[in-house]
């Protein structure tokens, strides 16, 4: 625990070099960052207003850029961070740094590409007209339930990774059906010919990203502060996930300098 | 770090009855693909080697201990495990001391970056602390004496170059306890003559030194014990000369038995 935090300098400029490695202290670099899940979500938006003639306009977009934005906070930290470990072998093989450095700082840099996006929304949710109001404090609290949960996720990936290595190969699959899983194209309340208490959407609800988007979408579109059994819901799932993906990764981590 | 009254505070390093074993994959990259594939065959996968059996030494501090042996006799595994970056599978290792590991060139480097930010990078991934890096910046740079690529991305720089930076950043750590693994074919000619004599002012100044080479000269000049591995084990443990010319009769008698075996 203490060599972690001796390694906080470390894991500073790790992030740092990664970030700027991205051009991300460049404009261009930022735009790069922000443009990928822009564009994913104008394509959604012209599926569903286009296509299905429905009456969705300006609203709609905002409400698909805020959740594709925080969903790829998630997506984009478990992709880079999967391969944390087996990406630093000649870190693993030739020091003695605490390894768990390495999947905090692809969670860290995750969450750094993160704010541009944010600024972005913030002046889109403007735009929109949509609610500004004192429920907006609880972004904060969300966002570290989500930090801490990706934290867990990437620790798990990154251990995975580790013994299968074509892990990182198969997850692009699994985060696109975890999105379409997920409410960022919709609300689980708007789902159609289901009760809300029927089994279909209990399993819905099992994710451990529904509690943690559908809290966000509750301050960003409803405007109101978050449900407070679904912000706990959130937090046992993010808390949950760091323990058995920190337990994972350090049962394991002696293990790491054989491997990679 | 064990300290018990037994132990005796002069020793630096002590090793006993240590074993590390390796288990070696069959394929090279272990997928989630070949694992279902060879789920229902009996064959297994894995092979495990030992790669050190039952090692027993100790170094006294202000001693420099050179590790010789053929590849594969385990030198690299000794020095990772008393690095306490490989567990021991049996056996103990007691190491009173800060461990510096100079095992490889360019470890943390990131070679979008320029030189002076991978000397940060470099330095801090090998433990040292923020105001250690800045202590040393400027003697880091003005050996490396690269200058003005010192700040030019390290993907353009020469192989040379970069070795030079390299082992720049590794030669002014400071150590206590140094290992070291067959870095010194740093650069060209001046700058290998460089670092050979900063390795000399490293081991006059380091508490205690592990060296691997394969320079048999260079572990002549300047350990002043030696010991030589063999099939994870020690074959001899002694002064340099000594060990030395056995290890060089040795490897000519080897050479010799492969010639007269037509190979």
């Amino acid at each position: 625990m203490q060599r972690v935090w001796q390694g906080r300098t470390y894991l500073y400029f790790r992030t740092r070099a990664e970030l700027k490695a991205r051009h991300f202290d460049s404009w261009f670099g930022q735009l790069w960052v922000v443009l990928n899940p822009l564009l994913l979500a104008l394509v959604y938006w012209l599926l569903f207003t286009i296509v299905r003639r429905s009456s969705h306009g300006f609203d709609f977009l905002t409400f698909l850029v805020g959740g594709l934005f925080a969903y790829y906070y998630t997506r984009n930290a478990g992709q880079a961070g999967s391969t944390a470990v087996t990406a630093g072998g000649s870190l693993i093989a030739n020091t003695t740094l605490p390894r768990v450095l390495l999947p905090m700082s692809s969670v860290l840099t995750a969450l750094l590409l993160y704010i541009p996006g944010l600024a972005v929304y913030a002046i889109l949710h403007l735009i929109a007209g949509f609610p500004v109001g004192g429920q907006l404090l609880a972004l904060p609290l969300i966002l570290f339930i989500q930090t801490v949960f990706n934290l867990g996720l990437v620790l798990v990936l990154s251990t995975l990774t580790v013994y299968f290595r074509d892990t990182s190969s198969f997850l692009p699959y699994v985060f696109r059906l975890w999105l379409y899983l997920s409410p960022v194209l919709y609300r689980f309340d708007e789902i159609q010919g289901t009760s809300a208490a029927g089994p279909a959407h209990v399993i819905l609800r099992m994710n451990p990203l529904y509690p943690i988007l559908e809290t966000w979408h509750q301050v960003l579109s409803d405007g109101r502060w978050p449900d407070q059994g679904l912000l706990l819901i959130a937090l046992l799932w993010a808390v949950g996930t760091l323990a058995f993906g920190a337990w994972l990764f350090l049962s394991r981590e002696r293990d790491f300098a054989v491997r990679v | 770090m064990d300290v018990s009254g037994k132990s005796r505070q002069d020793l630096a390093i002590e090793v006993t009855d240590l074993k590390v074993r390796y288990r070696a994959h069959m394929d090279r990259r272990p997928t989630l693909k070949t694992t279902l594939r060879h789920l229902g065959q009996r064959r297994r996968m894995t092979r495990t080697i030992t790669a050190l059996d039952g090692v027993t030494f100790s170094l006294p501090r202000g001693n420099v201990l050179g590790v010789i042996g053929s590849n594969g006799a385990g030198k690299s595994t000794l020095l990772r495990a008393m690095a306490g970056i490989l567990p021991p599978a049996e056996g103990r290792i007691v190491v009173r001391g800060e461990v510096t590991t100079l095992l490889s060139l360019g470890v943390g480097f990131n070679k979008t970056l320029s030189g002076r930010e991978n000397i940060y990078l470099g330095a801090l991934a090998s433990g040292k602390a923020l105001f250690q890096v800045e202590e040393q910046l400027d003697a880091i740079v003005d050996f490396a004496d690269l200058g003005e690529w010192i700040d030019m991305p390290v993907e353009t720089y020469s192989s040379g170059m970069y070795s030079r930076l390299a082992f720049s950043v590794a030669a002014h750590m400071d150590p206590d306890i140094l290992m070291i693994d067959e870095s010194l074919s740093a650069g060209d000619a001046a700058f290998r003559e460089k670092a050979t004599n900063r390795m000399h002012e490293l081991c006059a100044g380091a508490g205690a030194i592990v060296l691997v080479s394969h320079s048999l000269q260079f572990i002549n000049g300047l350990a002043t014990d030696v010991i030589w591995l063999d099939k994870g084990k020690i074959k001899q443990h002694g002064t340099p000369e000594a060990v030395v010319a056995a290890y060089t009769e040795f490897a000519k008698a080897k050479k010799a038995a492969a010639i007269s075996r037509g190979i």
